[in-house]
């Protein structure tokens, strides 16, 4: 079963079509990857669907459902998570509490059960907690806790990141370049958390430069370039794709 | 740190009991309940400036119609002070609810210029709407608050009191607030909008919410305002009455609970005080958020904090 | 019909002094993304000055005039330095509200030195002459054309010299400028210089047909802020037609529609244009 679906989807930026045409699925329960040159429109795609940004023209069907030109937080709501590029936190909050506001989305006490305290607050804060720690824990924070966001190694941050992204229990994560800027040993270990959570029933759909890391986790690779879809396929097609190849030693 | 904010509530409510017996003559106690009052209209500024990180320059605006409401209705209408106080926060979290859909589409500085001028249209509208505010002349014989039961506000310290209250039950407002889900999600859409979008929260929602509950605060002291003054004019409504709420704000240290109430009472407290102050008001006060922006832009709040930290390290 | 000719005339009069304080609010908006909430005070204290140097130094206008740009502009610079440069990595809140301050500051000071009463600059050009048949005073004639040769000076500047182009590009893209090798902390400061210079300028040459006292820069803070959202943050034409534009607006709603609510026409202009567009009618270049 496709739990998302996009049909000709495209961005335009005045002139630029950084986006353009992509029609695209990812099955439910896969690890999937998203690889092309800088500037091909990887990311844009990724805001896309999330809703951050309105498509120009084409579709989006997420679990069978049109969900085109939905706005993020409601594109979150129905169970699409993701993480950011340059790893973004709440940075003046601790961890739990960065862990606390991804959760928010699933409790509904208002202003009133604020200022009144009422039982369902307290149920509801309860309830936060415990799936707070439940993250933290599978992302292996369980001991930074009380730490401030930003007094976490970067390393952390991308870890923390996860967490705040899967405690709502999403269905599909996007993961914008999990691997900038950490080394090769900590790398082996997202990429065991990243197995961790597929393996939980959360399909995984990622943007990555580091090709081993892509070739290894994901089981379907699409590559863009200049917001054109190029190539797709199983990692080893990709890997002997002529017009992928032409794509990077082009660009370099 | 852990013992002084233990006992910070009660020293503060001990000190706030004390104070209206303290102050030497009548005069200066008008000046303490009005200085409770515009601690009020300081708390209720932080809400939308400082827990959602909205700078609003609408606030005399608001502060405006609460109190206009409160003086018309019972001047006009006859409605009683403690009719009228309702109705006056309810007209303002209207007015907040309305104006905050539409202003806060506009972002960063664009929502800033966007509610300066909200501001000033409310106040050019009072002051030229002659035939329901009087303009210039403004409203005169106000009734202040009747007497609930047996508990009668026509005195000074009685009044005072009662504005003490209001900022005591404000302060246990915002605090709850602040420390709830709701807070949260405020913070999170003051730290970064994309991701508190991206988590799931309505980002317009919280910040509206936070907006009007900042205009009613502002409705509140305006009301309080005009029943305890008794006279009202357009100048109640001055853009200037933004900036000083501002000022207290940032010297008791944006986003912190009761900052905005000690920076009023630094701020107010000594303008009113010290005859120096008095004269080079404005001009010390025009520097002084230049350089507290400058070189301690987290106010008071963010002083202690960095103290209590570097108390712990040692 | 001559009512009607008497206030486009009006308009174009005060339209050229919106322009050029509007010119300077948009080119620091652009260089450096500071609202500038003080740049209406920078106008009032040019105007104080050129009174201050005509009146009691006795000195000729247009040589107080000259004195009091000079003065603004080394006012403008010293601002950039001290208050905004620090400020420009901080949280974007801290700059709009250290304009603030300084607005607060500089009406303050003017209370302090000049007081509350209204001010007036005699200008040494009272002549009337007569224009398609209305009168017009010289002064009023001059200032229009002043203001529209400084202009387009000034536009001449920032297409065609290389110190413009770089106010231009650094306006449009300061990440871009600053890749191409342009000193953006130079450029932020001589747009500041400018942007004061400007306002001086425009309070110097409505001294005499209007009237000078402190608070007189929160207005036309205001009035420029609607100018600049109308024309886009950030845009020179921009500003230049828009100046006129509100004016003319002002002018002729004033005296169609209703003279009590005159003022309000610049914010009801700029309630509208945020209402319908919220990020203003041309979105800054993304």
């Amino acid at each position: 079963m496709m739990l998302l679906e996009t049909h000709g989807l495209t961005k335009a930026f005045g002139g630029l079509r950084a986006v353009e045409g992509v029609d695209h699925q990812v099955a439910a329960g896969s690890i999937t990857g998203i690889i092309g040159p800088n500037g091909a429109g990887k990311t844009t795609f990724f805001n896309l669907i999330s809703g951050a940004l309105p498509p120009t023209s084409g579709r989006i069907v997420f679990e069978g459902e049109d969900v085109t030109r939905l706005p993020a937080h409601q594109m979150a709501r129905r169970g699409l998570a993701r993480t950011f590029q340059a790893t973004t936190l709440f940075a003046e909050a601790t961890a739990i509490e960065n862990v606390l506001v991804g959760y928010r989305q699933q409790t509904k006490s208002g202003l009133w059960d604020a200022l009144i305290r009422s039982g369902r607050l307290a149920r509801e804060e309860r309830e936060a907690h415990d799936a707070a720690r439940v993250a933290l824990d599978l992302v292996g924070l369980a001991g930074y806790a009380d730490k401030l966001a930003n007094s976490l190694t970067q390393e952390q941050q991308k870890r923390l990141a996860m967490a705040l992204a899967l405690v709502a229990r999403p269905r599909l994560l996007l993961l914008d370049e999990p691997f900038a800027g950490i080394n090769a040993e900590q790398s082996r270990g997202l990429i065991a958390l990243i197995e961790r959570i597929a393996a939980g029933g959360v399909t995984v759909c990622l943007i990555e430069h580091q090709m081993q890391a892509v070739m290894h986790l994901c089981q379907r690779i699409m590559v863009l370039d200049y917001g054109k879809k190029i190539a797709e396929g199983t990692p080893d097609e990709i890997r002997l794709d002529p017009a992928v190849l032409e794509a990077y030693l082009g660009h370099k | 740190m852990s013992s002084l904010k233990r006992f910070a509530p009660g020293v503060a409510l001990a000190a706030g009991a004390g104070l209206p017996l303290l102050v030497p003559n009548e005069y200066y106690l008008q000046i303490l309940t009005q200085g409770y009052v515009f601690a009020i209209l300081a708390c209720g500024l932080n809400v939308i400036v400082g827990f959602a990180g909205q700078l609003s320059l609408a606030h005399a605006g608001f502060f405006g119609i609460g109190a206009y409401t409160v003086a018309l209705l019972a001047t006009k209408a006859g409605v009683a002070f403690w009719l009228g106080l309702p109705a006056g926060i309810i007209v303002t979290a209207a007015f907040g609810h309305a104006i905050g859909s539409i202003c806060l589409r506009s972002k960063g500085h664009y929502f800033s210029i966007f509610t300066l001028a909200v501001g000033l249209i409310i106040h050019i509208v009072i002051q030229k709407w002659e035939s329901l505010t009087h303009g210039h002349v403004g409203v005169i014989g106000i009734p202040g608050p009747g007497s609930i039961g047996p508990i009668q506000f026509d005195s000074s310290i009685a009044r005072s009191y009662l504005a003490l209250a209001f900022l005591a039950l404000t302060l246990v407002a915002t605090a709850r607030l602040l420390r709830s889900p709701v807070g949260r999600t405020l913070m999170a859409v003051r730290e970064s909008e994309p991701l508190a979008a991206a988590v799931g929260l309505d980002v317009m929602a919280a910040k509206r919410l936070a907006f009007t509950v900042s205009a009613a605060l502002a409705g509140l002291a305006g009301g309080l305002y005009a029943g305890f003054i008794g006279f009202l004019g357009p100048e109640s409504s001055n853009v200037e009455v933004t900036f000083n709420s501002l000022l207290y704000v940032m010297v008791g240290g944006m986003g912190s609970l009761s900052g905005p109430v000690a920076g009023t009472f630094i701020v107010y407290g000594l303008s009113q005080v010290l005859q120096v102050l008095q004269e080079y008001q404005m001009v010390i006060f025009g520097l002084g958020l230049v350089l507290l922006i400058l070189f301690m832009p987290t106010g008071l709040a963010g002083l202690i904090r960095s103290w209590s930290i570097r108390g712990r390290r040692s | 019909m001559e009512l009607f000719a008497q206030q486009v005339l009006n308009g174009l009069v005060t339209g050229s002094v919106y322009s050029l304080v509007a010119l300077g609010l948009t080119l620091i908006y652009g260089t450096m993304h500071v609202p500038n909430f003080a740049h209406g005070h920078l106008y009032m204290l040019g105007a104080y000055l050129t009174y201050t140097l005509v009146t009691r130094a006795g000195l000729n206008y247009w040589a107080a005039m000259a004195v009091s740009v000079a003065a603004l502009a080394v006012l403008g610079a010293a601002l950039e330095r001290l208050v905004f440069r620090p400020l420009r990595h901080a949280p974007h809140l801290n700059a709009m509200i250290a304009a603030l301050g300084v607005m607060l500051f500089l009406e303050a000071v003017a209370q302090k030195i000049w007081g509350e009463e209204f001010r007036h600059v005699d200008s040494p050009h009272t002549g009337v002459v007569s224009v398609f048949g209305m009168m017009v005073t010289e002064h009023r004639l001059i200032l229009a054309g002043a203001a529209a040769a400084l202009m387009v000076g000034l536009l001449l500047f920032l297409t065609r010299t290389v110190a413009g182009s770089a106010i231009r590009a650094t306006a449009q893209n300061p990440e871009g400028a600053l890749l191409v090798g342009i000193d953006t902390n130079r450029v932020a400061m001589a747009t500041f210089a400018m942007s004061a210079a400007l306002a001086a300028v425009a309070g110097s040459l409505i001294a005499p047909i209007s009237l000078v006292y402190p608070s007189m820069g929160t207005m036309i803070t205001l009035k420029a802020f609607a100018i600049v959202v109308v024309g886009g943050m950030g845009s020179v034409p921009g500003a230049l037609a828009g100046g006129y534009l509100l004016a003319l607006a002002e002018s002729l709603g004033g005296t169609y529609i209703s003279a009590t609510y005159q003022d309000l026409v610049a914010f009801v202009v700029l309630a509208v244009v945020f209402t319908f567009r919220p990020s203003g009618l041309f979105k800054e270049a993304a």
